[in-house]
């Protein structure tokens, strides 16, 4: 097994996911097939290869740091499931 | 006169001589849209309304001589880009109520050149697939036959220009998804250079493949598409200060000079015969259009699936992070807490597929398992990089089949989410190293499912794909066929 049931519940957890037992069984198989397959990567020695996380060679893309018109608060606010004209409303958290 | 199943350029000439008005060419395609979008399915948002009164806009722009290169022309978007007012869902039940308050660059750089944004289109849920089939709004079929899949994940995008429901569109591709469908649906696409084309607006799946494209009729609208969409954003760090070339100026020029490479490992195990002739067929019009031929080789062709399915999903979770209930999209009102709102949200909002990539790209990058997962893909990224340098220094563009197979049937992979990942080992590569990729159309197999031609360039080579993608289109004399529906 290349990932097992308490892994994947576990990891679903850190990405905010509640899962079924049935849906943790199903992905469990799933990603182990999966995990297997990738595994083919241990194949090529990558040592002292660089990564590359960006496919073009830009580096820090600056600009001035200027004030600039925005969204207006109550077109931000307007998608929110829940507001009040002035914040989004969520469970209280304290 | 049919006008939905003319070009834009050729709708075009007639707009700009009066011959039609933008008003009979959008009402000529929502009575198109009338008669097969019933038995097609592409999209999941119509907004006619606003679509007429741009007509009739446009159509006194056009009277007083003005408007832009596409003043009049009315056309569906991918539903993965934000268009103001007009609700935009990625396919995903999470985003159902979402309006945007903006529009993505790419959506004002085609208003501004007149088009008429008509209405969105059906996708895999966040552009994750392969085949459509993983939309919350229903499942687009093959044009061609109903019985295939369109390919994904941009499949509403291919499915509606390819049954004339949409005069051009654009899709996104972050391993394939623009080249792919349009591929499996006989018309034309094309995956910029990373950063050709702006992606502010686009809703991110894996922010370093995610490019925007074009999927057209023929390769002479996807020039002038990509002329429209393409150059430096402001609002996107990433896109490139370089300027824009006339994409269709050089289309006609023929291909004598120009090198074709064949990359050996594109014809392996699992390629499909038909595919493989067709293929064939279209390098040797390509030589009698001037083109010389060499085989080259890209070794790390194989590792192009593996090193994705690490690092596309790696991203996408930390992406799709901020779908949580709290700022757009839907959310789980019964929850009594934060954390219970953010998950019920989350498992209620979002599909199999996406939960499955959340949760893979979430494991790659978790503590004990980012140098074996996530670093690793990213060095073998670099290996696939020097491929093509490698590559490119022997050729000009590399050509080969977009897939190995024709599309296959509804429901034939929706199962088994690893088959239909190799079913993109020929696009990705793309992706990773973030060059331009075009898809032309170069056959028809025996059972009436088209084949398309991959043409890859070095970066910030459009200009050499069209050409080469022109010059077959002259050729094959495909244009002339299309679905019957």
């Amino acid at each position: 097994m290349n990932i097992s049931k308490e892994e994947v519940a576990k990891v679903a957890n850190l990405a905010r996911l509640e899962l079924s037992e049935q849906e943790v069984i199903e992905i469990t198989g799933k990603l182990d097939k999966i995990l297997g397959y990738v595994a083919k990567l241990n194949e090529i020695d990558t040592k002292d290869v660089v990564p590359t996380t960006h496919a073009l060679a830009i580096h820090n893309a600056f600009r001035e740091d200027v004030v600039r018109p925005s969204l207006p608060q109550q077109e931000a606010l307007a998608n929110g499931p829940r507001q009040n004209g002035e914040a989004f409303v969520v469970p209280r958290i304290i | 006169m049919d006008y939905p199943g003319l070009s834009i350029h050729a709708l075009k000439d007639l707009l700009v001589a009066k011959k039609v008005t933008p008003l009979e060419v959008t009402e000529a395609l929502f009575a198109r849209i009338d008669t097969v979008e019933e038995r097609i399915g592409a999209f999941i948002t119509i907004n006619r309304e606003q679509a007429l009164r741009r007509a009739e806009e446009a159509g006194k722009q056009l009277e007083r001589g003005e408007g832009g290169v596409l003043c009049g022309i009315p056309m569906a978007i991918k539903d993965v880009v934000c268009t103001k007012g007009m609700r935009t869902t990625a396919g995903s039940k999470i985003l159902e109520p979402f309006i945007p308050p903006y529009n993505a660059t790419v959506i004002d750089k085609l208003e501004e050149a007149g088009a008429i944004i008509i209405g969105k289109l059906s996708m895999d849920e966040f552009a994750m697939g392969s085949s459509n089939e993983n939309c919350a709004y229903g499942v687009p079929k093959n044009p061609w036959n109903r019985e295939y899949i369109c390919g994904g994940s941009s499949g509403g995008s291919a499915a509606a220009v390819a049954a004339d429901e949409s005069f051009a569109s654009l899709g996104s591709d972050t391993g394939g998804s623009i080249r792919q469908p349009a591929s499996h649906c006989g018309i034309v696409g094309l995956k910029p250079t990373y950063g050709r084309v702006s992606r502010f607006g686009l809703l991110a799946y894996a922010s370093s493949l995610d490019q925007i494209g074009p999927l057209t009729k023929d390769v002479r609208d996807c020039a002038l598409m990509l002329n429209v969409i393409s150059g430096y954003d402001p609002k996107d760090s990433t896109s490139v200060n370089q300027a824009v070339p006339d994409y269709q100026s050089a289309l006609t020029d023929g291909l004598k000079g120009m090198t074709l490479g064949i990359p050996r490992e594109y014809f392996g195990e699992g390629l499909d015969p038909e595919v493989e002739a067709a293929v064939k067929n279209a390098v040797e019009k390509l030589q009698d259009a001037g083109a010389t031929v060499r085989q080259v080789s890209l070794p790390h062709t194989e590792y192009g699936v593996a090193a994705y399915y690490i690092i596309a999903p790696a991203e996408a979770s930390s992406n799709l992070a901020r779908y949580d209930g709290v700022k757009y999209g839907m959310r789980d009102m019964d929850a009594a807490t934060l954390m219970d709102m953010y998950k019920k949200t989350r498992s209620k909002g979002f599909g199999d597929e996406v939960k499955r990539r959340i949760i893979m790209g979430t494991y790659a990058l978790s503590s004990g398992y980012y140098d074996a997962y996530y670093k690793k893909a990213s060095q073998v990224r670099t290996l696939i990089v020097r491929d093509y340098q490698q590559a490119f220094a022997e050729c000009d563009v590399l050509v080969s089949p977009v897939t190995p197979t024709p599309a296959w049937k509804l429901g034939e992979k929706s199962h088994d989410p690893l088959s239909m990942y190799l079913s993109d080992v020929l696009t990705i590569p793309a992706n990773l190293a973030g060059i331009p990729g075009l898809s032309v159309p170069c056959g028809i197999s025996r059972a009436g499912l088209p084949i398309g031609l991959q043409i890859q360039g070095a970066h910030f080579q459009e200009e050499k794909l069209l050409r080469v993608g022109f010059n077959l289109e002259q050729r094959l004399d495909m244009k002339g066929r299309k679905p019957d529906l």
